[in-house]
């Protein structure tokens, strides 16, 4: 009798523990701080600067997230995280939120228990060679030695495309970015491959950005995005209705310069309700009213952030591609605010 | 008459546990055992509760399943469709291999390094303790990453050697050092058993004629023992030996076709032979010197725990030194060595698990790195590699305790 209240009393403490992780917004706002994990430095996308200040496309999605939640874009703890550790650190609570372009998959979000608020880029994952090689396509990589960053989606699609084009390769895992950059540089592999953006971030930080080429083949589809733990849906609205207000802010051609006249202006009935000058969206989230309007104020909407951190006039110089608007002819398609 | 109640037959009463001698100690043990039965039960419950709350469940269902990735360098047959399990032996075989080779070296290095730091040249005995020093006190992850950078940044790359200014060569033509590896001529059998494919049979063979000669110049040697006792003459056993290891082999060898395949240079790599990657030659150089560095100082213990004496008595006896040495304090001090030496080899074992530092596809690499990732499974990937690697602890502890047994002083 008394034993098995023993045990009941454990497996209750045992639940309260496992309990404890819901209420991630009440969490967050009770830290003062965002837990944002990153990756541990992709230029462009997350790497500190001279300064030490994190800069970055995915390092503003955290920066929004903490403006809109905490009303202050600084109150964010960025977490460094390799393709290994970037899991455990979420669903272990380490970090509320990853925003480290990771890919978006079936078994990511089902298995893993997380779940993706929404894609911030959409990329696929690509080849590159050094010049002097003359190879033209990745199909004529037969015998190559290929470096590749380790727990990765990247590894199973190479798998998979030297497979069914019935070539062979020499797989060398690495565990990031630099370390493959260095790899690469040295010739210890002929060919690096990751998604295409982060080849050409890599591309733009060497010395000789112009000896090494893009193979054209895209080998897989890469929607990249920010992801929350499972089961605190709270939480993962606030994050993919940030992500959604960036995007329907460059749509609605709201910026960060005159975000503040659209919203005194209130013509417009959805950039008001964006805005939060009317229809309490933001109460809604368990927010304030000017959430969303603190973020695009501190970060720019989604185009001006993506033009300040990897655009054309950046040294990473990607193009908007399949990441314009939908009305440009892209993928990015947010809901309405309504 | 009265009689006085036999205290041998009295019955057990509950409160002899405690009171008595007898059982006191079986007693606590009971209860000492039951505490951790207990932790270990709470620990567990805790374990599972958690993950139910947060939807999991333990399943080694993924072992079965795919494993989707390729790996660099497999012992045994392997490609992407190949299930987690396959990928996880592959691991164990590299983790296996490289251990392996390590505790080789590693006590070459040792006993090498421990001999001459008592060496009375004094330049030589304190080189020695500078490579003890140097190599003991800097971690081995920090010496894997060097010397694996200063081989990929030292070495000539593939296409250092490719066209009519290339700036190396290779060694005699046979070998190729290149940052990615050292490339030697492989050996194969034109006319063994299973054509030019080749078969397990053939090297089988190579080593049951090995071990037949092993056996033959042991019979010669006790044979030429029993001589010297007899007749005090030992007869000359140099060229019967050589006679009995080589000639069986070259003529197996003759008969199989013994041919090398030599490495070229084809498309991006060097093609054909036998590749040694640079990560495998990184790792294992690293676990070798770091781990020689305390055999040395093991086998230096080991030496200066003989007594002078025993020196000095041999050598009143006429004995030369390295006789003195390998007949007389050598066998005395590896009782002092051997149980030290066990601790090394599993230190070299445990460390291989590096390995991920400089892409060495592991068992840690493998199950516990690419494998867990991918499925997600942490908890029943990690428990495996705590399985394997305490299996394998044990398995060497075990093994060398034998050895231990047949080294020690047999007191009687």
């Amino acid at each position: 009798m008394k034993k098995s209240v023993f045990f009941g009393a454990m497996t209750a403490a045992g639940l309260a523990a496992g309990a404890a992780a819901a209420g991630t917004l009440d969490d967050v706002k009770e830290r003062g701080k965002l837990n944002c994990g990153v990756t541990t430095g992709l230029i462009g996308f997350a790497a500190p600067d001279a300064n030490g200040e994190w800069k970055g496309f995915d390092v503003s999605v955290c920066r929004a997230v903490a403006a809109a939640a905490l009303g202050d874009a600084t109150a964010v703890e960025f977490v460094p995280t390799t393709g290994k550790t970037r899991f455990t650190a979420l669903a272990s609570g380490e970090i509320d939120m990853l925003a480290r372009n990771t890919t978006w998959t079936f078994s990511r979000d089902v298995d893993l228990k997380f779940d993706f608020v929404g894609v911030n880029y959409y990329d696929g994952q690509g080849f590159m060679v050094p010049k002097e090689l003359g190879v033209s396509s990745a199909k004529e990589l037969d015998g190559a030695t290929v470096c590749i960053q380790t727990g990765t989606t990247t590894e199973l699609n190479l798998a998979d495309f030297f497979r069914s084009n019935n070539i062979s390769y020499e797989p060398v895992p690495i565990e990031t970015n630099a370390e493959a950059q260095q790899q690469y540089l040295a010739g210890a592999c002929d060919v690096y491959t990751t998604d295409a953006s982060g080849l050409a971030a890599t591309r733009a930080a060497f010395e000789n950005p112009g000896d090494h080429v893009l193979l054209p083949e895209i080998i897989s589809k890469e929607p990249l995005g920010p992801l929350v733990r499972h089961g605190d849906n709270d939480w993962g609205d606030v994050v993919r209705w940030t992500l959604n207000a960036l995007i329907t802010a460059e749509e609605l051609g709201v910026t960060s310069a005159n975000v503040g006249e659209m919203a005194s202006a209130g013509n417009n009935p959805e950039v008001s309700r964006l805005l939060g000058s009317e229809g309490g969206l933001g109460a809604m989230l368990g927010l304030d009213a000017d959430a969303f309007k603190r973020a695009i104020e501190t970060q720019g909407n989604y185009g001006e952030i993506f033009a300040k951190n990897i655009g054309e006039d950046t040294p990473i110089g990607l193009a908007r591609g399949l990441n314009a608007q939908w009305t440009e002819g892209g993928l990015l398609y947010s809901p309405p605010f309504r | 008459m009265t009689t006085i109640p036999d205290p041998q037959g009295g019955t057990f009463r509950l409160s002899m546990l405690l009171n008595d001698t007898r059982y006191r100690s079986m007693t606590l043990q009971a209860i000492a055992a039951l505490i951790l039965a207990l932790a270990l039960f709470y620990l567990y419950s805790n374990l599972t509760a958690n993950l139910r709350a947060a939807g999991l469940n333990i399943s080694f269902d993924f072992l079965g399943a795919p494993a989707g990735y390729d790996i660099n360098q497999t012992l045994v047959d392997y490609n992407s469709q190949s299930s987690n399990l396959r990928a996880a032996i592959v691991g164990i075989l590299n983790t296996l291999l490289v251990a392996f080779l390590a505790c080789i070296t590693a006590t070459i290095f040792g006993v090498l390094a421990g001999v001459l730091r008592l060496s009375n040249n004094w330049l030589v005995s304190k080189l020695m303790a500078f490579y003890v020093e140097i190599f003991r006190n800097i971690p081995v992850l920090i010496w894997i990453i060097i010397i694996f950078t200063i081989m990929t940044a030292v070495m000539p790359g593939p296409r250092a050697f490719r066209g009519d200014a290339a700036t190396s060569s290779m060694l005699m033509d046979l070998f190729a050092f290149t940052n990615r590896g050292v490339y030697i001529p492989g050996p194969y059998f034109t006319r063994g058993i299973g054509g030019e494919e080749g078969s397990v049979v053939n090297w089988l063979l190579v080593i049951g004629v090995l071990v037949a000669s092993y056996f033959s110049a042991r019979f010669m040697t006790n044979r030429a023992n029993a001589i010297q006792a007899d007749t005090g003459i030992r007869p000359n056993t140099l060229w019967t030996n050589l006679a009995i290891w080589f000639v069986p082999l070259i003529v197996l060898l003759f008969i199989l076709g013994l041919s090398w395949d030599i490495p070229a240079l084809k498309g991006f790599n060097f093609q054909g032979g036998i590749k040694i990657g640079g990560p495998l030659i990184a790792l294992w150089f690293a676990l070798s010197i770091y781990t020689g560095a305390f055999i040395a100082e093991n086998v230096r213990a080991g030496i200066q725990a003989v007594s002078k004496g025993q020196t000095e008595a041999a050598s009143a006896l006429g004995l030369r030194g390295n006789r003195v040495m390998s007949l007389v304090v050598l066998p005395q001090a590896l009782r002092v060595i051997i149980p030290p030496l066990i601790s090394q080899y599993l230190n070299i074992t445990k460390n291989s698990s590096l390995a991920i530092a400089v892409g060495y596809a592991d068992i840690t690499a493998t199950l516990g790195g690419i494998t867990l990732n991918q499925t997600g499974r942490a908890i029943e990937c990690v428990l495996l590699l705590m399985l394997f690697y305490l299996v394998i602890s044990l398995l060497i502890s075990a093994g060398m305790n034998v050895y231990n047994n047949a080294m020690k002083l047999k007191e009687r």
